[in-house]
């Protein structure tokens, strides 16, 4: 989003304006909304695939935890990396994935992310710095750290922003990456989305400490908690990490407080929660909440945002038909991408 | 006797201990509250209590190192791995430790530990939800590996591996729990309501680890097999009208050798299946001690059919997953021979 915000004059200034709001820019704000919304979109999307039996296996949604992704890419440019989670579509359009390819990988198709052998929790976008959705809870977080080691040995000035949920922090690999980022002082943003449950399991049935945030003494790292559903928190929260990060200061654990309102998976019938407390967080949407604000800023008025949802629309329409148009990938390359061709080995 | 597929086997085995040993108790990620993300476990925790059953946090490593800890001090964990992909964050405390335990204390301390993980294809899990990770604990002293093919076995099995003093891995086939499936996957799915081996007894009975089974019985070439593969080596067999003996190993450590060797001295032909990768797979294994026994008896190369030596590719999942055709083809080549 460092493109967006550039070219932007800062907009007028308003009472109780965030003040996260003038770094972002207008234009960099009218673009979170606009991923905010794509994201939303995209899944709901594909949710309709698998009713309609246009996609298979299983997958799981981030809707409700929009401004966490948004909120902490807006704090990163093209060459800043991410390493995101099984819940990873918001991470991987917040971070600039094109919505095409996404669905193509769905779909199965050639022109996916993973060439159509994938799915749903595999798809990684080097162009865009993403390395990668992961199937695996915690196995992105340790490879933050390494990619936060080559950016400081290359002196690139890239951070790497780590997704994990609240079940990942109690995964042996968070504690290790935790300690090692601390210990060499590596740029990275340690960006937990609590959104209250692993599964089936609530957070306190889980975990020993009250917020995630508190494990970050115990690495000598700032540790903060902000609320996920609120765009402005989680961008202060993820440019003041970032900064630190590029100063050399070393990583930050960021804890944003939110909740996905769909099932953990496709499978999932919620008999682990209360509907009043589902319906109790839909009510704190963070779409509506940050469109309401921005309109109340005169950033984005209703106008602007109607038109931005149409736009959305568009692209959404025109990534359907791209991934549909897109070929089938070939059985005769099943062997494709498990070594590195010889020609292009490593030294 | 009671009808039930594969995951009322299980459960029923899960509740038969619970109820009858004191020492069981069984936990792993979602196991408790909500009854296991495939139903294993569904209603144990109200029937034995908190105590007994319960979730743990999302750290393979720490369940398993716990239960290890828990067995040495008398009592008989389970643990629930939510599916062998994720078993991997434990390999260090499974290998290093829990096989280790016993040799490396005399024999004083022992590891009565089972470590239960659903494994393999046939469900678009793509590839960290469709593994078979078997040959990576076959190779490893100390462990026993179990691979039910039906609920009966499943029950049985299970009993045997929690009362058992070793670390047993019990991988549960599961495009088997509700039904068998025999790779046409472009037929409406069957259940186990109707198959001999859906009919369960629902007290104690214990299957010996070791012991394999035979599916079928044969004279022309005998067919080694386990898991969701015996299906499709009963359907290949039938599909090709070839007599085929298939063997349902059960468990592949410890391995039933004598039933091997007495089947292929009779048939003098060999095919190995399973669904894991074909390298360093346990088909290996299988093939390098048929050929190491029954040389003078066989008319024809041993030949395996697997998975191929790729991740499993969700896109491709029928060309990965070694289907009634694949198997039907090396049938006849084994048989051309
Ligand atoms: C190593 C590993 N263990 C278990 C799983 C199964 N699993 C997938 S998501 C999940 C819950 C993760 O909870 P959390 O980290 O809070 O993320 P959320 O799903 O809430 O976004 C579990 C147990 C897995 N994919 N990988
Ligand atoms: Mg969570």
């Amino acid at each position: 989003m460092t493109a967006a915000r550039a070219e932007d004059a800062p907009p007028v200034a308003v009472a109780n304006r965030p003040a996260i709001y003038d770094r972002v820019g207008a234009g960099g704000l009218r673009e979170a909304l606009r991923r905010m919304h794509l994201i939303r979109r995209f899944e709901e999307t594909a949710e309709d695939f698998y009713v309609r039996g246009k996609s298979y296996g299983t997958m799981h949604l981030s809707i409700g935890q929009e401004a966490t992704a948004v909120g902490v890419c807006a704090a990163l440019g093209d060459s800043d990396y991410v390493t995101s989670t099984h819940r990873g579509h918001g991470h991987c359009i917040a971070k600039g994935a094109e919505v095409g390819r996404m669905f193509a990988e769905f779909l199965g198709r050639e022109t996916g992310y993973c060439r159509g052998r994938g799915g749903s929790m595999h798809i990684a976008d080097p162009a865009k710095g993403n390395l990668g959705a992961n199937g695996i809870v915690g196995g992105g977080i340790p490879i933050a750290v390494g990619a936060a080691l080559s950016a400081k040995r290359l002196r690139t000035g890239a951070v790497v922003a780590s997704f994990f949920g609240d079940g990942a922090n109690n995964e042996g690999a968070f504690h290790e990456s935790l300690n090692i980022a601390s210990l060499w002082k590596l740029p990275v943003l340690f960006v937990c989305e609590n959104n209250q449950y692993g599964m089936s399991v609530a957070f306190a049935r889980s975990t020993a400490v009250a917020s995630v945030a508190d494990r970050a003494a115990a690495y000598s790292m700032p540790g903060v908690t902000v609320d996920g559903n609120d765009f402005a928190a989680v961008a202060a929260a993820a440019f003041e990490a970032a900064d630190r990060a590029r100063r050399g200061g070393g990583p930050t654990l960021v804890e944003c407080k939110t909740y996905r309102t769909r099932g953990h998976s496709r499978s999932d019938r919620n008999r682990y929660r209360t509907k009043d407390e589902i319906e109790a967080w839909k009510a704190r949407d963070p779409i509506e909440r940050f469109e309401r604000e921005l309109s109340a800023l005169g950033v984005a008025t209703a106008a602007d945002a109607a038109s931005l949802r149409e736009a959305v629309e568009r692209e959404i329409a025109d990534g359907v038909a791209f991934a549909e148009a897109s070929p089938a990938p070939s059985t005769a390359e099943l062997m494709r991408d498990v070594h590195t061709p010889a020609a292009a080995a490593p030294r | 006797m009671s009808r039930m597929n594969m995951v009322q086997a299980l459960n029923s085995a899960l509740d038969v201990k619970l109820a009858g040993d004191p020492d069981v108790l069984v936990f792993g990620e979602d196991v408790g509250f909500f009854g296991g993300v495939f139903r294993v476990t569904e209603g144990l925790q109200q029937r034995h209590g908190e105590g007994r059953v319960f979730d743990a946090p999302i750290a393979e490593a720490g369940q398993v190192a716990v239960a290890i800890g828990m067995g040495a001090y008398g009592l008989r964990p389970v643990v629930e791995c939510q599916f062998a992909d994720y078993i991997y964050p434990a390999f260090d405390q499974i290998v290093s430790e829990a096989a280790r335990l016993r040799y490396r204390s005399g024999g004083e301390f022992n590891a009565p530990i089972t470590i239960r993980a659903p494994y393999g294809g046939g469900i678009f899990g793509g590839q960290t939800h469709s593994q078979s990770p078997e040959g990576l604990f076959s190779h490893v002293c100390g462990l026993k590996t179990v691979i039910p093919s039906n609920p009966y076995d499943a029950k049985g099995l299970l009993i045997s591996a929690i009362e058992d003093d070793d670390p047993v891995l019990f991988f549960e086939p599961k495009r088997l729990y509700a039904g068998p499936f025999d790779g046409h996957h472009e037929r409406p799915a069957v259940s186990w309501d109707g198959h001999s081996k859906g009919d369960v007894p629902t007290g104690r009975y214990a299957i010996p680890l070791g012991e394999a089974a035979i599916a079928r019985e044969g004279g022309d070439l005998t067919i080694l097999a386990y898991g969701t593969m015996v299906h499709v080596a009963l359907a290949a067999a039938e599909e090709t009208g070839i007599d085929a003996e298939v063997i349902d190993l059960r468990t592949i450590v410890p391995l039933d050798i004598a039933a091997i060797e007495a089947s292929v001295r009779k048939t003098g032909r060999c095919l190995v299946v399973h669904e894991a990768t074909r390298t360093g797979g346990f088909g290996a294994e299988l093939s390098a001690l048929v050929q190491e026994r029954c040389f003078h008896w066989l008319e024809a190369p041993i030949l395996r059919v697997t998975g191929w030596d790729t991740p499993y590719p969700r896109e491709f999942e029928w060309e990965y997953f070694p289907g009634p055709q694949r198997v039907g083809a090396a049938i006849r080549r084994v048989m051309a021979e």
